[in-house]
């Protein structure tokens, strides 16, 4: 089953810097969708669609659909905000807000109005779980969240997104600031996660991509070169472009 | 090297020494004056009649209470106006308004901000008074809400720039985390950024608060000059007096080394002291912001 479906879809900023051009994409709910290619390849453009981060940008234009659950997200009257409630993003720099480690967690949920203590502080718990996260921090939750480690504060990122029990996860190379074992670790946590949520994957490696993949889609300077499940991209791909950048020729 | 090498660096390197050193320097004599020629003051009026209720100088009547209330409630009434304002537009030039509009608008808060304060006070004495005697119903307009009104209007470019940088430097991405996980623009502006920018943001405070204290020559003008002493909220619709105004329109005709003489500079000590209050309030509130994060870096 199809979660998200590009339609033909282009962007330009209003620098002519990057842009996405015609794109069309289907996104499978319940498995790992890698976004992968060489930088300024639009990439980050292309996953701030999905939730509408664009819109804070100097985009100039935007053609084609996008449909979560056949829900034109593009349209003038989609409420932004509760559509980033249901598309999560965590950003490629660990962006902990300047609060304790609780409150990272419970902003989202109280800015949504949730308001049962039983709820937020069940919510807090279950979600560090799931970021495997809340062994480390169970005992100092109210310490501030920038004396987080790195990875601690990636993975708390990740739990933030979770706590508001979203649809689609969207990951701008999560890993890129982490050593080995805090990747591993996120990376573990993705394939749990993805029983229950869509995942969208911009991967800091093709080494990632080719372990974390169930669809793979392969973007360069805005073109969708080719698209194919993990196992065929990584051992088999179809397109020449693809080959090279796979082998390291490239980018 | 060669000697007189040796010597132009020494030269030089104690001029620029003497030029950091001169503000400490000038400060402390300043103080020091202020003490010689204030302190006299408390031998010759007695302490008791120093914080009465009456000036009237003439007759002997040295109460200076009158005068710290009346620069307490303009000053109060300054930071009610200031504040909000003052916030309110750098929130919106930093975090709301297009790039144009903000271009548009900074060089006109500097301008305003470097309005001579007479010209304000020629401005509240001929528009803001008779608009608000009109519309309050009031004996006459020379009020402590005109200063009030005034002085904020003083504060508010003080206000605005320094807040306007300290939200500036709050990093793009902890705009972008908060909207992404569903705050609206409000939301992420009251709950995050304007937290985020919180020490930056006391000292635009403070530093309003300073020039509103120092301001002397329109309250001069708008505030009517009696030294009533202000007991309450009413009072704001009264005329009063500040430190600043009296020390500025008495120190002319006073006989020097006279009593009068002496509380004026009394009085100077006393405004000395809640500049120094404030801002060492201001510098430890971020002082110590700083240092907690700085243990929390390390």
């Amino acid at each position: 089953m199809n979660k998200i479906s590009i339609q033909n879809f282009s962007l330009q900023y209003s620098d002519g810097t990057e842009s996405l051009r015609n794109i069309s994409l289907d996104i499978p709910a319940n498995q790992i969708t890698v976004i992968f290619g060489p930088a300024g390849g639009g990439k980050s453009s292309l996953l701030r669609v999905f939730n509408r981060l664009n819109d804070l940008a100097d985009v100039i234009q935007q053609e084609g659909k996008v449909y979560l659950d056949k829900e034109d997200i593009l349209s003038p009257k989609t409420d932004v905000i509760a559509l980033r409630r249901k598309v999560g993003m965590v950003f490629a720099r660990p962006v902990v807000l300047p609060f304790s480690i609780r409150e990272n967690l419970t902003y989202g949920l109280e800015v949504a109005g949730e308001k049962n203590s039983d709820r937020i502080k069940h919510s807090v718990e279950k979600s560090l779980k799931q970021a495997a996260l809340w062994e480390e921090v169970k005992d100092r939750l109210d310490d501030p969240a920038i004396a987080l480690s790195g990875g601690q504060q990636q993975r708390l990122c990740l739990a933030r997104v979770l706590a508001l029990e979203p649809e689609v996860i969207l990951l701008d190379e999560p890993t890129s600031g982490l050593d080995p074992i805090s990747t591993g670790k996120v990376e573990e946590s993705l394939q749990d996660l993805k029983q229950d949520y869509t995942i969208i994957l911009v991967p800091h490696s093709v080494q990632q991509a080719a372990r974390t993949a169930d669809l793979a889609a392969f973007l360069l300077q805005g073109d969708l070169v080719e698209v194919a499940s993990g196992d065929t991209m990584f051992t088999n791909p179809q397109d020449k472009r693809t080959q090279d950048y796979i082998q390291g020729r490239f980018g | 090297m060669d000697k007189s090498n040796i010597r132009h660096e020494f030269l030089i390197t104690f001029f620029i020494k003497s030029a950091g050193y001169s503000a400490i320097v000038f400060v402390g004599m300043i103080f020091i004056f202020l003490l010689l020629e204030g302190l006299p003051a408390v031998q010759k009026v007695n302490l008791a009649s120093l914080f009465s209720s009456r000036w009237y100088p003439i007759e002997n009547y040295f109460g200076i209470l009158p005068l710290i209330g009346g620069t307490i409630i303009i000053t109060l009434g300054a930071i009610f106006i200031a504040v909000p304002f003052g916030i309110g537009t750098a929130v919106y030039l930093s975090e709301i308004a297009p790039r144009w509009v903000r271009e548009l608008m900074k060089p006109f808060i500097e301008i305003l901000g470097g309005l001579p304060s007479v010209v304000l006070g020629f401005l509240g004495m001929l528009i803001l008074s008779p608009f608000l005697r009109n519309l309050l119903e009031l004996p006459t307009g020379l009020t402590a809400l005109a200063g009030s009104i005034l002085l904020g209007g003083i504060a508010i470019p003080t206000v605005v720039s320094v807040a306007e940088d300290a939200l500036d430097a709050v990093p793009k991405s902890y705009r972008d985390a908060s909207l992404a996980i569903g705050a609206t623009e409000w939301q992420t502006i009251w709950r995050v950024t304007l937290p985020a920018a919180r020490s930056g943001v006391l000292t635009a405070i403070m530093l309003g608060v300073g020039r509103a204290i120092g301001e002397t020559m329109t309250v001069m003008m708008v505030t009517g000059n009696a030294p009533i002493l202000p007991k309450g909220i009413s009072d704001l619709f009264s005329p009063v007096r500040t430190m600043t105004a009296t020390i500025a329109a008495e120190m002319g005709e006073v006989a020097s080394g006279s009593v009068h003489y002496h509380v004026l500079f009394l009085i100077g000590i006393v405004l000395f002291l809640i500049s120094l209050v404030v801002n060492i309030t201001a510098s430890a509130v971020v002082f110590r912001q700083k240092k907690r994060q700085e243990r929390i870096l390390s």
